[in-house]
């Protein structure tokens, strides 16, 4: 049976919700309860390119990166998941252009000033690093040895073990219709499976996270747009080890998978929409890109291509804090492709927000508030 | 090699997944097919399922007492058959 009242209600089963449910637990709340509509991490973080990096070109994100990295590293061990790692094997951003060059070699002194070693290495270098790129455009490229990535499935059900042991309880396929409230505070959560009391909400259903704001009358632009994806066949493992970027061919992005398949996707998005279904237009642009990247990718094999949402802001900024018309309500959403490498600063500063009112994170960087002030930040750097 | 025969016997082919992974996954209250499929990865590989998607979804509905109905089987993802990346840009002399 579900419970009826809790002392936190978690909307969204992506890695948003689990982690930050993990940060709370782990400052002693207790009473914990996330719902999911679906399966755990079903809604974007399942669908997600598995990419984490610091090379952003905002203060901002470069901080909030910064320390998710360091927080990706550890949380296998700190939960006994060992099997749940970041793999560092770096973020290379190819570049055709002086224009480009002069772009990140700014975004790289940003980057550097806040302790990421990133640096702008020659096209041989990037070769180096990726022997079967084609460098026959390439005047330069950015590259973070420390950037990397980690397997999402992985990261679900070490959280998920981790989070039932410490007795949170966790609702799948219950769907949150409504939030409820009274006198202007947060009364609790209408499911699929019964109504909850709660004084705290989290909204951490991302692409879905406009449906319940608005049935409470707040308007924050958040938009689903189809992303995808592919996998192919295995190559030699080793191959294609760090995430490879190329904005000059459809804003790709591509890596190996620890069990040698390659993934990753292109810019071409649709929407705003609800239909996920993946498009052969995509496949093609996929291939067409990837194999100008790395010919020898003609000969590989695509086996699967799957869609998903990334749910949108104007900025391609997350929309995190309180909100203010409603005490006790907060959101986490709009993560605009960028949720699961967020996620581990995201839950901390989450989390102090609400136990303590504040955080030390640059979480007013994603004010919820700041669209409706006509305040938007720089573009988020966004591939895929 | 365990005496276990149960780690001799492989479900999934492509991903190299036996039954004794699938059954401790159920036994440690892992039930959903979607939630199974992700952990082990089967169903993902070349084959698209053909084979371990039946057949995990026998053993789920055997250890749960579930019927096969009603176990929701995992999308087919697109391309069905692999298709050479080189095929799709059309330098079709790969076939």
């Amino acid at each position: 049976m579900m419970k009826s009242k809790v002392d936190v209600a978690i909307i969204g089963g992506g890695i948003i919700g689990l982690y930050t449910a993990y940060e709370l637990a782990k400052r002693g709340v207790e009473n914990i309860a996330i719902y999911e509509k679906k399966y755990l991490g079903s809604g974007s973080t399942f669908r997600c390119g598995t990419g984490i990096r610091q090379q952003f070109g905002d203060e901002a994100n470069i901080t909030m990166m910064k320390h998710a990295v360091e927080k990706w590293s550890t949380l296998g061990e700190e939960i006994g998941f060992p099997e749940l790692k970041m793999s560092k094997t770096g973020y290379l951003f190819l570049l055709y252009d002086e224009k480009e060059v002069e772009q990140y070699r700014k975004n790289v002194a940003l980057q550097n000033s806040h302790g990421v070693p990133s640096e702008i290495i020659s096209a041989e270098e990037a070769r180096e690093i990726v022997p079967s790129l084609d460098i026959s455009e390439v005047i330069a490229a950015a590259w973070n040895p420390t950037d990397g990535k980690a397997d999402p499935f992985v990261a679900v059900h070490g959280l998920a073990t981790t989070l039932k042991n410490m007795g949170v309880v966790i609702n799948e396929y219950t769907e949150v219709k409504e939030i409820s409230v009274k006198d202007g505070a947060v009364e609790g959560v209408k499911t699929s499976k019964g109504d909850v009391k709660s004084d705290i909400v989290l909204n951490a259903a991302n692409a879905w996270a406009k449906i319940l704001n608005e049935k409470l009358g707040i308007s924050i632009p958040i938009e689903p747009y189809k992303h995808q994806g592919i996998a192919t066949e295995p190559i030699k493992k080793g191959e294609i080890k760090p995430m490879v970027v190329s904005f000059k061919h459809g804003g790709a992005y591509l890596t190996q998978e620890s069990n040698g398949g390659v993934i990753g996707g292109i810019a071409l998005k649709y929407g705003p929409t609800w239909d996920i279904t993946p498009t052969y237009e995509f496949m093609r642009e996929v291939s067409r890109n990837f194999s100008m990247i790395i010919p020898a990718l003609k000969h590989v094999a695509i086996i699967r291509q799957w869609g998903g949402y990334y749910a949108e802001t104007p900025d391609h900024n997350a929309a995190i804090g309180k909100i203010d018309e409603i005490d006790g309500y907060y959101l986490a959403a709009g993560f605009s492709g960028h949720g699961f490498m967020l996620a581990p600063s995201v839950a901390e500063g989450m989390a102090d927000l609400i136990i303590k009112g504040a955080s030390n994170l640059p979480l007013s960087f994603y004010d919820p508030y700041r669209f409706q002030r006509g305040e938007l930040r720089e573009q988020a750097i966004q591939m895929g | 090699m365990s005496d276990d025969p149960r780690e001799r016997i492989i479900i999934c082919r492509c991903n190299d997944v036996t039954q004794k992974e699938i059954e401790d996954l159920i036994d440690q209250g892992i039930t959903d097919i979607e939630m199974i499929k992700r952990i082990t990865r089967i169903g993902m590989g070349p084959c698209q399922g053909r084979t371990c998607i039946p057949l995990v979804a026998g053993i789920i509905a055997r250890k749960t007492g579930k019927k096969v109905e009603e176990i929701n089987i995992p999308a087919t993802r697109i391309p069905v058959r692999p298709v050479p990346m080189g095929v799709l840009v059309g330098d079709d002399d790969e076939e």
